[in-house]
């Protein structure tokens, strides 16, 4: 992976490289890189799966992390390309003509996390949610706890206990500490 | 086996704690939700529109009000004389036809009540295929707002005598997922339920015992969810539209 990472830094600005295992590696792109990158992994290199697309929100940065994992079934390695964007407006260049299945999680990631993939085919329409009316969800700005508390009714009564303590309070009452 | 520590399982669903089955007239009413940021529009089937009809008739069609009974559902009365009235009551109870409508993770236990393990068949109860022949819907756990949706349309397609029973914690307090951000919380909010059986995910034994306790309370009269279901109509329609924002259905529908 690393002399992949060697050859591949002769001809494309890479940024930094994060080695988890001998067969995985994350390597962070610019994102007017990523489908020249992308296309030439797939053809050239093997890397003909697309695992998958996912993001992570950097709020504090205001930024967006994609993640394209992709996989070399030959030497059974995954190699993971990370792209920042900016997190407002947040939008991207569809892959979905490298891999036609990239166009599913395009339309995840435009519902949950509303990050726009122009072009992106069905990129507007409803995926999982059905008439969901407030910030995409997964954005870690969206409080989930306060909007279930405020849309659904609960049932009064409801407690919670430390599994730990319970277990500990009915098996072992005595033991104090 | 140890008579004493031997729990009944006909007990477990005796033993629930007490949750108030009724819709109440005086429940804590939220507000309704601020107005949406997003405006949310029928399909396009669902438009009204005009059609051109043979011989170049034109024909006005509005979906939601010509192809479904607009009728809200009526209170059934009881027949005219006790001992009749039993008499169905225990019919109804020897065949509980449930609908194969499984939500949430609970369906997995009803597949083994199907097996000769547990038999569930023994008891009168089987699993249709489709909401006109059933008269017994389990919600089997957790329902997102877009599968309350559909189990709203199946129960309200399936004919009187019906019951409910509500499989699981997620059906009577949101369970492990209390606090996500697209699942109910209180099942009879929504639907009427006859019975809960509690778990996490309850056992197919716990599911007979449940089904047992259905039995009596059919046969004893007291399985009225259907009857309450038309009788607090408004006040049902009023909570399910609160949750589900893209109401692009009939009222009802028969
Ligand atoms: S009660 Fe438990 S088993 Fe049943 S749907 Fe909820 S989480 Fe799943």
């Amino acid at each position: 992976m690393i002399e992949l990472y060697e050859q591949l830094k002769q001809r494309y600005a890479l940024g930094e490289i994060s080695v988890q295992r001998f067969d995985l590696v994350f390597i962070t792109v610019p994102r007017e890189n990523l489908a020249s990158l992308l296309l030439y992994l797939r053809d050239t290199e093997g890397f003909t799966h697309l695992v998958l697309l996912t993001a992570v929100d950097w709020i504090e940065d205001n930024k967006f992390q994609l993640t394209y994992l992709i996989n070399n079934r030959e030497s059974a390695t995954d190699l993971g390309l990370r792209v920042i964007i900016d997190r407002d407006e947040a939008s991207m260049e569809s892959i979905h003509d490298l891999w036609p299945t990239a166009a599913t999680y395009q339309r995840e990631l435009k519902e949950m996390f509303g990050i726009d993939f122009p072009g992106s085919p069905r990129i507007d329409e409803d995926f999982i949610l059905e008439g969901w009316t407030e910030i995409p969800p997964y954005r870690r700005d969206f409080d989930t706890l306060e909007y279930s508390r405020d849309t659904y009714l609960e049932r009064p009564g409801r407690s919670t206990s430390d599994p730990a303590q319970h277990m500990k309070q009915l098996f072992y009452p005595e033991d104090k500490d | 086996m140890d008579k004493k520590t031997h729990k009944d399982p006909a007990k477990t669903s005796a033993e629930l704690p007490s949750v108030d089955l009724n819709p109440p007239e005086v429940q804590p009413q939220k507000p309704p939700a601020p107005p949406a940021e997003r405006t949310i529009e029928l399909p396009e089937e669902l438009r009204k529109r005009t059609v051109k009809g043979p011989g170049g008739v034109e024909i006005e069609v509005e979906p939601l009000r010509d192809y479904y009974c607009e009728a809200p559902p009526t209170v059934m009365p009881a027949a005219y004389s006790k001992i009749v009235e039993d008499l169905f009551n225990w019919a109804r109870a020897e065949s509980i036809w449930i609908l194969g409508f499984g939500t949430g993770c609970g369906a997995i236990e009803m597949r083994p009540l199907m097996t000769p393990r547990y038999d569930a068949y023994r008891y009168g109860i089987q699993w249709r295929p489709t909401p006109r022949q059933a008269n017994l819907f389990v919600i089997s756990g957790y329902l997102s707002v877009k599968t309350l949706k559909r189990a709203i349309r199946s129960y309200e397609q399936m004919q009187n005598p019906k019951y409910v029973v509500g499989l699981g914690s997620c059906t009577i307090n949101g369970g492990m997922y209390w606090d996500s951000y697209n699942t109910i919380k209180r099942l009879d909010e929504y639907l009427p339920v006859d019975l809960y059986i509690t778990g996490c995910m309850p056992r197919p034994e716990a599911l007979l015992a449940g089904f047992m306790d259905l039995k009596r309370m059919i046969r004893a009269g007291e399985a009225e969810g259907a009857n309450k279901y038309a009788e607090y109509f408004d006040w049902y329609k009023a909570n399910q539209k609160r949750v589900i924002k893209d109401w692009d259905m009939p009222d009802y529908s028969w």
